[in-house]
C-alpha cells in the first residue's frame, strides 16, 4: 500500500534526504527554500537515523561543511537559492577538483543580485556551464514536480557517488513552494563505516595500518600531472554524457513545432501544447530532465523533422544556446521568456509559438 | 659502551614515525617544520594516528599533508574550520584539527574561525602567526605589526590606513565555545616543550568533547621578514611578543 502525502517541493527534498540515508545537511536560510532546513530540523533525524543537520553561518561555510563531510566519504547535501548559490561556487569548484560526491539544491529566484523572491530559471548558465572556476560540469537534474523533487535526491546522490562528480537539483520557487501528492522513497539505512570504506576507499577517515594516507585535495604544482588529472576527469564527464541523459517527450513524434522547456515551465508548456493541439497545430514538448548531460541527440533527431523549436524559460535565453548547439542550425530556434520572477501563463506561450510559425 | 652515534643504545630522540621521510618545502629557519614535528610527536604519544583527520590550509603549509602519515583534507583559503566542522560532526570519534596561518585564520577565514569556535566545535585550531603572508611572497597580514615592512606596506604598516594588528586569539577567548586558548612559540627548546604540552591539551580537549581549543604559535618567517633565522627569532621576541604575549588566555 503506497503512502501518498501532500507536501511542498522543499519539504519533499527534506523528507527524501532523511529516507535516502543521508549523513548530513548543512545550510543557511534563504527564500524560497528555507523550508528544506526547517523541515529537517522539525523531523529531528539525528534522533532516528543519526543524520547531522546544522545551520551554518553562511552559504560559504555550508558548502565547505559539506566538503568536509564528503571528504570522509559521507553522503552530504546543502541547499540554497540563487544569491546563496553564487557564494557556493568556490566550494563547488574545490569539490569537483577533489572529486568529491555531494548533492546541491538550487531553488532559483529572480536575479541578478538580490533580485526577487519569486521564481526564475536564470541560473541555468551558472549550473550547467560552471559558475565556479576551472574546467568542470555538474550533473544537473531539473525536477518538474514534487514527486521528482523527492526522487531526484536519491538519483542525485547515486549519480554523484558513482562518478565522483557533485550533482545539483536545479529547481525554482514554483516547485519548491507548491504542494502536490508525493510517494516518499522507502527508508534506506545510513551506511556503516565499513560500507563507506568499501564504497569510498579514497576517503580521509583516519589512516589504518593497511594503507598509506589518503589526501583529499585539488592542488597539484606539476602541470603535466594536473593535466592528466583533468583529462581523467573529462573522461568521466564524457561517460556521463554517453550514459546518463534523461528527458521526457510529449507528442513530439508527429510534431511540426517543438517546445523545449524544463522544470515548472515544462508543466506550464504542457498546457500550451494541449491548447495549441485543440487549434489543430501539431506541437510537442521536449522536457530535458538532465540539463547536464543535455539531451543533444534527441533534439538533433527532431531537428530533421520539425519546422522550428521554441525554448520557453524564465530567463533571458540560456538553455536556448544548448538547443541551438544540438540542432546545429538545421532549424530556427526561438526564445520566449519572462524574467524578474514573473511566471508565464500557458496562453502567452501559445501566442509566442504562433508568432514564430 | 658503543661509541657509534647511530647505535640504538645511543639513540635519545628520533623523529616521529608519523613524519614522512622527505624534504619539506619550508625555508630553513621556518617555524612550520618545528611545529609539524611537535604535532607528529603528540599524535604518536596519544596513539591516535589511525583516528586523526587533519585539515590543511592555504599558505606555506598547503602541502602539509605530504609530510604526515595521516589522512588529510585540504580546505579552501580560510575555510578550514568549516571543513573541520563537517569532518568532526560526521565522525565524532576522530581527532580533527586545523592548521592555519594568519591570512587563513584572521583575514579571509575570520567568519569561519569565529563561528566554529562559537559553536564550540570539538576541534583543535593551530594558528601559525608570523605577521606576514609567506607563500604569496611576503604581503601584509591582519597581524602585521605597526611599522613592519612587507611587500604591500613597503613603508611600514600604518595604523591609520590599515588598522591595528588583529588579535584573533583574544577575540576567541571571549566566546563561550572555546575551552582552551593559548599563545605559544617554538623559538627555543623551552618554548617547544610548552607548545607540545599545549597541543596535547588541545587534542585531548577535543576528544573529551570540551569544545574548541585554539593554540596560537607566534612564529618567524625569516624569508618574508628578510632576516637570518637567528635574527628573526630575536626580532620576534623583541617586536612580536609585546603585541602577542605568550601564555594561556583561557583554560576551562
Amino acid at each position: 500500500m503506497k503512502e501518498i502525502v501532500l507536501m511542498k517541493g522543499n519539504e519533499a527534498i527534506a523528507h527524501a534526504s532523511i529516507r535516502y540515508g543521508s549523513d548530513g545537511y548543512f545550510g543557511y536560510p534563504i527564500t524560497p527554500q528555507s523550508e528544506i532546513m526547517e523541515t529537517l530540523m522539525e523531523q529531528k533525524p539525528w534522533e532516528t537515523t543519526g543524520m547531522v543537520v546544522l545551520q551554518a553561518e553562511s552559504e560559504i561555510a555550508s558548502v565547505q561543511m559539506v566538503f568536509g563531510g564528503a571528504a570522509t566519504g559521507k553522503k552530504c547535501l546543502t541547499s540554497s537559492s540563487s544569491p546563496g548559490v553564487s557564494l557556493m561556487q568556490e566550494g563547488i569548484s574545490y569539490a569537483v577538483g577533489a572529486d568529491l560526491p555531494m548533492l546541491l539544491v538550487n531553488v532559483m529566484r529572480g536575479g541578478p543580485g538580490l533580485g526577487t523572491i519569486q521564481p526564475s530559471q536564470s541560473d541555468y548558465f551558472q549550473a550547467v556551464k560552471g559558475g565556479g572556476h576551472g574546467d568542470y560540469n555538474l550533473i544537473v537534474l531539473a525536477p518538474n514536480s514534487v514527486q521528482e523533487m523527492a526522487d531526484f535526491v536519491g538519483l542525485g546522490f547515486d549519480l554523484s557517488f558513482k562518478y565522483r562528480i557533485p550533482a545539483m537539483i536545479l529547481t525554482d520557487g514554483v516547485i519548491g513552494q507548491m504542494m502536490e501528492k508525493v510517494v516518499l522513497p522507502p527508508f534506506k539505512p545510513r551506511r556503516t563505516d565499513a560500507e563507506i570504506a568499501t564504497e569510498c576507499p579514497w576517503a580521509a577517515v583516519g589512516k589504518p595500518a593497511s594503507r598509506s594516507h589518503n589526501v583529499i585535495c585539488s592542488l597539484d604544482m606539476d602541470p603535466y600531472r594536473m593535466e592528466k588529472k583533468n583529462e581523467e576527469r573529462q573522461e568521466r564527464f564524457r561517460l556521463v554524457e554517453a550514459t546518463e541523459v534523461r528527458y521526457e517527450e510529449f507528442m513530439c513524434e508527429d510534431a511540426d513545432y517543438i517546445l523545449v522547456a524544463f522544470g515548472s515551465v515544462a508543466r506550464i508548456s504542457l498546457k500550451s501544447v494541449e491548447l495549441l493541439r485543440e487549434e489543430g497545430i501539431k506541437v510537442g514538448l521536449l522536457r530535458p530532465i538532465t540539463l547536464w548531460p543535455f539531451p543533444t541527440n534527441i533534439l538533433a533527431k527532431y531537428a530533421e523533422k520539425v519546422k522550428s523549436m521554441l525554448t520557453v524559460e524564465m530567463n533571458a535565453g540560456q538553455m536556448i544556446e544548448d538547443v541551438r548547439l544540438s540542432v546545429k542550425g538545421k532549424v530556427p530556434v526561438f526564445h520566449y521568456g519572462r524574467m524578474g520572477g514573473v511566471v508565464p501563463a500557458p496562453e502567452e506561450i501559445c501566442v509566442a509559438l504562433k508568432k514564430q510559425m | 659502551m658503543s661509541k657509534n652515534i647511530i647505535d640504538p643504545e645511543n639513540l635519545v630522540y628520533q623523529k616521529s614515525s608519523i613524519m614522512v621521510d622527505t624534504v619539506m618545502t619550508y625555508c630553513p629557519g621556518c617555524s612550520h617544520g618545528t611545529v609539524h614535528q611537535v604535532i607528529a610527536d603528540v599524535i604518536e604519544d596519544m596513539g591516535m594516528q589511525e583516528k586523526t583527520i587533519g585539515v590543511a590550509p592555504v599558505g606555506c603549509a598547503v602541502f602539509m599533508y605530504n609530510y604526515f602519515h595521516l589522512d588529510f583534507t585540504e580546505a579552501a583559503h580560510g575555510r578550514a574550520p568549516a571543513v573541520a566542522t563537517g569532518v568532526k560532526r560526521l565522525n565524532p570519534d576522530r581527532l580533527v584539527f586545523t592548521y592555519q596561518g594568519d591570512g587563513d585564520l584572521a583575514a579571509i577565514g575570520t567568519a569561519e574561525t569565529i563561528h566554529a569556535a562559537n559553536r564550540g566545535e570539538n576541534i583543535a585550531i593551530i594558528f601559525i602567526n608570523n605577521g606576514i603572508y609567506g607563500m604569496t611572497g611576503g604581503q601584509m597580514a591582519p597581524t602585521t605589526i605597526p611599522g613592519m615592512i612587507t611587500s604591500t606596506c613597503p613603508y611600514g604598516r600604518n595604523e591609520a590606513l590599515n588598522g591595528h594588528p588583529l588579535k584573533m586569539t583574544e577575540l576567541l577567548t571571549h566566546l563561550e565555545g572555546t575551552c582552551y586558548v593559548t599563545r605559544q612559540s617554538v623559538h627555543n627548546l623551552a618554548s617547544v616543550k610548552k607548545t607540545k604540552k599545549a597541543i596535547r591539551k588541545a587534542f585531548e580537549n577535543s576528544m573529551l568533547g570540551k569544545g574548541t581549543s585554539v593554540v596560537e604559535i607566534v612564529s618567524t618567517c625569516n624569508a618574508g621578514w628578510k632576516m637570518t633565522p637567528v635574527d628573526a627569532n630575536k626580532w620576534m621576541v623583541e617586536n612580536m611578543f609585546p603585541y602577542y604575549p605568550l601564555g594561556d588566555l583561557k583554560d576551562k
